[in-house]
């Protein structure tokens, strides 16, 4: 009889587990590998330790004036000095429980449609507060005298505020028009189509920039002396504009990647274009072009900026505005900083968000 | 005698160069089982697709319960309204529940309430054996579950016409007779039933008539019993040997 001695299972080589395997798998794991880790560190090592030596170790965080803040850093006061400016603009003070209460009712409304979410009437609801809403965003930030709240002429608005108005706008009156324009486009009629893609290939070719110009410098040329709408009005109709053309071809994108038996198995049950299209198409579109729609809005967010170029001021705009403050010279930098940090956290969430929506729809294929 | 509820009068068929339907004459009887087989890119497919208008034809005429087909998009629902199709891919709509999947077409093109789509599409669930699954999403169901879905689907709208296109080509092996059991229930409850099939067993129990076809034409049309066992041309002695040596 002979006698098995079990061996006991040995561990796997330390380079190949834990830290150090991590490292020479992914970093270290060729020449090229090696060479290209050891670049890329040293010029972590020339940007982090300034970067975090300016931001923390060395910054300024209580001197409450300009001149207290003596070391050659950040000063960060002035951030909290200016954080009105930086949210509202010039909105009145007294008038920022408005924006303020707006965001609370933004946030209830999100809030009341995912409580919602197994009841029967959701949708109805969730339409009704999509049609109420604009109407409430927009006598409450602009006012109305007939409901007697005072009105704050929009170009006293500004900051956060500003570019959060303009990228919604933006976002929601493209995405219905840019759903027409591809379903347009892919019309039988001809001059629907034509017409389509006319209009989309004529606004891609054009720079956001020289239509927020047109917008704003030449469309008053063409009204008769006196009729003068709003700037910012007229820059988001320019924005919107803009915006639909890319949101129409990222949809077309995705009404082209539904399979063909699915637009014949909706004909053969002998549905409508537009029964066809609402019901069937649409939704399996709209779900394959989800990371794309998303994407595109996020270049709408940051392209907001460039409505400074017609004298409107968002976050960024108010950055340059801030330092013309004689108290606080020489502190541009902090601002952007600011502005920049603010701005990633926004776009961050909206690209998360995006990787939510796409596990609760990914339901199929 | 009953009469014609398909006629088909000499239609002719070209994908650009290529002649796909070749001078197609055929006339289908209320009630009938027509198996239509061939070789891949004989244009059977294309022949039942003309039928409910997926695809246009250039020449000829086809009168479907008495509406002739025309560019007239009012005619082509008229007719897709009687006329139901199960595809090769089941083509179920991935996006809605199974029960949505049959209650749809009967809610939005023939009016029906809600109430009684759904019970109608329950019963017909019942029927094809699957009516526990009426919450679930087509993805959640093995592809002989799709396609009996499918073909309750196509029931829904109480056609007076069945075209089924390979509708067991894309199952799995131990999936197919479960769709044809579906599909011989059918045939005995006297529905027009046209079918692009391969599967001869099908053919011999309950086709009325089995075409042969080949380069876009109709080479031979006959009983099951002579189709089989005295073809006349060599063109379909040659296909049911390899067939059925399979």
């Amino acid at each position: 009889m002979s006698i098995f001695n079990l061996k006991q299972p040995r561990s796997a080589p330390s380079t190949h587990t834990g830290v150090l395997g991590w490292l020479m798998n992914h970093l270290f794991s060729s020449k090229t590998n090696t060479a290209l880790s050891l670049f890329s560190l040293y010029l972590l090592y020339l940007i982090v330790p300034p970067l975090l030596d300016w931001m923390i170790f060395s910054a300024d965080f209580s001197e409450k004036t300009n001149t207290e803040c003596t070391r050659n850093a950040a000063c960060w006061f002035y951030i909290n000095e200016k954080m009105s400016l930086f949210m509202y603009g010039l909105y009145p003070s007294e008038e920022y429980w408005r924006p303020n209460l707006l965001i609370a009712i933004t946030l209830t409304f999100v809030l009341a449609v995912r409580l919602l979410k197994h009841q029967i009437y959701r949708h109805k609801v969730t339409l009704s507060l999509f049609v109420i809403y604009p109407f409430v965003a927009f006598f409450l930030l602009y006012g109305s005298d007939f409901l007697g709240i005072k009105i704050v002429e929009t170009n006293y608005w500004g900051g956060l505020m500003l570019t959060v108005v303009v990228a919604a706008v933006g976002i929601v009156a493209s995405f219905p028009i840019g759903i027409f324009l591809a379903l347009g486009r892919q019309s039988k009629m001809k001059t629907i189509r034509w017409l389509s893609i006319a209009y989309i290939e004529l606004i891609r070719g054009i720079p956001l920039i020289t239509i927020l110009f047109m917008a704003s410098v030449m469309l008053p040329l063409f009204f008769t002396e006196g009729i003068d709408f709003d700037k910012l009005l007229r820059a988001l109709i320019g924005i919107t504009l803009f915006q639909t053309a890319y949101i129409a071809e990222v949809i077309r994108g995705g009404l082209q990647a539904v399979p063909r038996g699915q637009y014949e198995a909706a004909d053969a049950a002998g549905l409508s274009f537009t029964q066809k299209m609402f019901f069937i198409i649409l939704p399996q579109a709209l779900k394959i072009s989800i990371p794309n729609i998303v994407g595109s809005f996020i270049a709408l967010f940051k392209d907001t900026t460039l409505v400074l170029i017609v004298g409107i001021f968002d976050m960024l705009a108010i950055a340059e505005l801030a330092t013309t403050d004689a108290d606080w010279l020489g502190r541009k930098t902090e601002g952007i900083v600011f502005v920049a940090m603010v701005i990633w956290v926004l776009l961050y969430l909206m690209s998360r968000y995006s990787k939510t929506l796409e596990k609760r729809f990914n339901t199929e294929h | 005698m009953k009469d014609n509820i398909i006629t088909i009068k000499g239609v002719n068929k070209w994908y650009g160069g290529f002649h796909a339907l070749n001078e197609i004459n055929l006339e289908v009887k209320e009630g009938e089982i027509i198996v239509v087989c061939g070789p891949s890119g004989s244009g059977k497919s294309t022949l039942i697709r003309c039928i409910n208008f997926l695809e246009k034809f250039q020449e000829g005429s086809i009168i479907v319960d008495g509406i002739e087909l025309s560019d007239d998009i009012k005619k082509i629902r008229q007719i897709r309204s009687e006329v139901s199709m199960v595809f090769q891919h089941f083509n179920l709509f991935p996006h809605l529940s199974i029960i949505d999947n049959l209650t749809l077409a009967p809610i939005w093109v023939h009016n029906k309430s809600k109430q009684e789509a759904r019970e109608k599409a329950l019963q017909l669930l019942d029927r094809v054996g699957i009516r526990d699954q009426a919450d679930k999403h087509p993805n959640q169901l093995s592809g002989g579950q799709q396609q009996r879905v499918a073909i309750a689907r196509a029931l829904c709208t109480s056609p007076k016409i069945m075209l089924f296109d390979e509708p067991t080509s894309a199952l799995d092996p131990e999936m197919i007779a479960e769709v044809l059991n579906v599909m011989i229930g059918l045939a005995k409850e006297g529905m027009t039933m046209i079918c692009v099939t391969h599967e001869m067993g099908f053919a011999k129990r309950v086709a009325d008539r089995v075409i042969f076809m080949d380069e876009g034409q109709i080479i031979e049309e006959n009983q099951p019993n002579a189709f089989f066992n005295k073809p006349e041309s060599e063109r379909l002695q040659l296909f049911l040997d390899q067939i059925l040596s399979k």
